[in-house]
């Protein structure tokens, strides 16, 4: 089994659906020659030529719209934006038209499309190329939001997201495309989507967790054995479908919830988590749910960016706060 | 130096006002063809005159009526094939109606319900578009498609002349014309977009020259003339469906009602400037030339009119006889299959619909 990276496994995951379906086609900017700027969708282009893989103008709302409509007549259109910092200009298209095309039309039409973008910080990028939006999109009926933390689940998610009928929006943490490489398998496999992965069995308290700071919980979680805390650590992967049942079977478990996320705090997804639980397992918890996030500000400059990320002290402090109380 | 001032702009016409029109031009059209367009344009008349009556009465939601801009619409349709795909805004009734729109489910659509969503299989119309030009790039999406399948289909966007004003058409204009897709961009200059005037819609000419700027044909033709406009509209058809990719037409027409039944288009324009309009009437030009062939009567009009306005009712009374469908509908089509918790809010509106009777 080759050991991969997750910008690796992400790109045979396109080669390979690619391969088995030739209706499967790639376009974004910088996407052909290129390979993109992560490189992605390295070799594609050589593979497939230039009527499966498209380096398109530069037009984020162009991109989006024109996968509604490739999507509707038949093609299976993986598109890609740049840095998920950049969505904004194609709001309108993911959230308001391809999120209800099924709806609107009572079922006549779908919209299989995958929306790949990296997303996140810690890398030092310029302005707006870093923002964690995943919450816009969950708030967005009609879209499904998958958020890989590893190059095992990042192949396999991948996959299914290309292979559903609905819209999938599959965001990549820029901050893991290279961080350590696994087994990947060489065969393509699914992983269904909508199906958290429990990264780590604990009895003290449940760290919930998503994308980018999945790899910096898992690490702490690990250290504080050591400690004597035993940590629960929950991959979510996807957030629309959301696993709730693994979300509640622990909660009922630990009776103490952390959700750590790196998109600011107010209105992220972490509020749906935190309210969710107390809908449905109010009574299981013996302290109030703690939440270590992004700050509310935009995402700032690289000189700070470390201390406004979610990051070892602020998560171990909220872990003293959870297990204190 | 490029001067926009210089652009020689030329409307295609082949009938005017009165009727009259170059007799070499018009001997192309067969009298079963004017009379198929007549009728067509004065179903969608009678039609769309109803519905406004049939809002003022409360019988349907918001209208947003389209007199005035029948021959643009039924002139472009006429020149598609069936399997050929629509993408329309709110104002496209006639259109949809020739592509295979059924009356009854337009008032469905009307009236709100949920079974108005959804087009008969078949009937390639996208589901009507309320974002502003959001549909120019749909299709243009899906007309790459027909050319990635090699399929001779050709996609049609529908927009007025405020959609060119949003970025999402000069998107698809730019997308449109790199991947030289089939695809038409028919725009129904009726000249106001609610209540904003061309002048200040755009500080261009014309809405056809823009076309240049992105490298394809564009044509202004006038949109009250239902030959003229079927002509430059089958051209266009005829260049994509051979792979000489898209085409800009503005149809130069004129809404002579309200934007939609929600505004008082007396407060923003001139009473003489819709009466100037009223008398390049697309209808009416159309008949002058059918009456002086001796192909139509007063008689068949009025004839022709109550069969019309039988089938309006009948429609009307179809819909409103068939079940309204109810809140536990709308979970059906959010997504290929509900998610967990979209599931159990379903169940909960069942539960309350059988405990309560609630709908």
């Amino acid at each position: 089994m080759a050991e991969l990276t997750m910008i690796e496994a992400i790109n045979e995951a396109m080669r390979q659906e690619m391969e088995r379906n030739s209706r499967v086609i790639v376009l974004g900017e910088d996407v052909g020659e290129n390979g993109g700027v992560f490189r992605a969708t390295d070799g594609l282009l050589e593979q497939f030529g230039p009527d499966r893989v498209f380096d398109t103008p530069l037009a984020e709302s162009g991109i989006i719209g024109t996968s509604i409509g490739l999507a509707v007549n038949g093609m299976r259109p993986i598109a890609e934006i740049q840095f998920l910092g950049f969505v904004y200009q194609a709001m309108d298209q993911l959230a308001a038209q391809a999120a209800r095309i099924r709806f609107r039309s009572g079922g006549r039409f779908s919209c299989p499309i995958v929306v790949r973008s990296p997303y996140g910080g810690g890398v030092r990028t310029p302005e707006l190329h870093s923002d964690a939006l995943e919450a816009l999109f969950t708030h967005s009926p009609g879209l499904k939001v998958v958020m890989p933390s590893n190059p095992y689940d990042a192949k396999g998610l991948l996959i299914s997201a290309i292979r559903d009928d609905d819209p999938v929006l599959f965001l990549e943490p820029m901050k893991l495309y290279r961080a350590f490489r696994m087994e990947v398998p060489e065969e393509p496999y699914t992983i269904p989507l909508g199906q958290a992965r429990v990264v780590k069995e604990g009895e003290d308290l449940t760290i919930i967790t998503w994308g980018a700071t999945v790899p910096l919980v898992a690490k702490l979680a690990d250290e504080m054995r050591t400690k004597g805390i035993d940590a629960e650590v929950i991959d979510l992967r996807c957030l629309q479908p959301l696993d709730i049942d693994a979300i509640l079977a622990s909660v009922e478990k630990t009776g103490r919830v952390m959700i750590v996320h790196e998109a600011v705090k107010t209105s992220g997804f972490g509020a749906e988590v935190a309210a969710l639980i107390s809908e449905r397992a109010l009574f299981a918890l013996s302290a109030p749910i703690v939440r270590v996030a992004g700050y509310d500000t935009p995402y700032p400059v690289p000189s700070v960016e470390d201390d406004w990320l979610p990051n070892p002290a602020r998560i171990a402090e909220g872990i003293e706060t959870l297990l204190r109380y | 130096m490029f001067d926009p001032n210089e652009l020689s702009i030329e409307m295609v016409q082949i009938l005017d006002e009165h009727g009259n029109g170059d007799e070499q031009k018009l001997a192309a059209f067969s009298d079963g063809w004017l009379l198929d367009a007549y009728r067509a344009m004065r179903r969608a008349r009678v039609i769309d005159e109803r519905l406004l009556r049939m809002q003022r009465q409360g019988r349907i939601g918001t209208y947003a009526p389209f007199s005035g801009q029948e021959a643009a619409q039924v002139g472009s349709a006429l020149a598609l094939r069936n399997d050929d795909w629509i993408f329309p805004s709110y104002r496209e009734v006639a259109v949809c109606l020739l592509q295979g729109m059924p009356l009854e489910q337009f008032f469905h659509y009307v009236q709100g319900r949920l079974s108005g969503k959804r087009m008969p299989d078949g009937v390639n119309i996208f589901p009507t578009q309320i974002i502003i030009a959001a549909q120019t790039l749909h299709a243009v999406g899906c007309a790459w498609a027909s050319k990635l399948k090699g399929e001779p289909h050709v996609s049609v966007a529908y927009f007025g002349d405020g959609a060119t004003s949003e970025g999402d058409f000069h998107e698809a204009m730019n997308f449109a014309a790199v991947y030289n897709v089939p695809v038409i961009f028919f725009c129904q200059n009726n000249q106001y977009a609610i209540s904003v005037p061309y002048a200040k819609q755009t500080a261009s000419r014309t809405i056809a020259q823009k076309a240049l700027a992105y490298g394809m044909k564009g044509v202004l033709v006038d949109g009250n003339d239902v030959l003229a406009v079927y002509e430059t509209m089958k051209q266009a058809v005829d260049a994509a469906r051979r792979g000489e990719g898209p085409m800009l037409i503005e149809a130069l027409t004129y809404r002579l009602g309200p934007h939609t039944t929600a505004d008082d288009p007396t407060k923003y324009r001139r009473p003489e400037e819709v009466e100037a309009w009223r008398r390049k009437d697309p209808l009416h030009r159309l008949r002058v030339l059918l009456e002086r062939r001796g192909l139509w009567t007063e008689a068949q009009e009025e004839a022709f009119v109550a069969e019309v306005n039988a089938e309006v009712t009948a429609a009307y009374e179809a819909a409103i006889a068939s079940p309204s469908g109810s809140i536990a509908d709308v979970f059906d089509h959010v997504y290929s299959e509900a998610p967990k918790l979209l599931a159990e809010q379903k169940a909960e509106v069942m539960r309350r619909k059988q405990a309560k009777g609630v709908k």
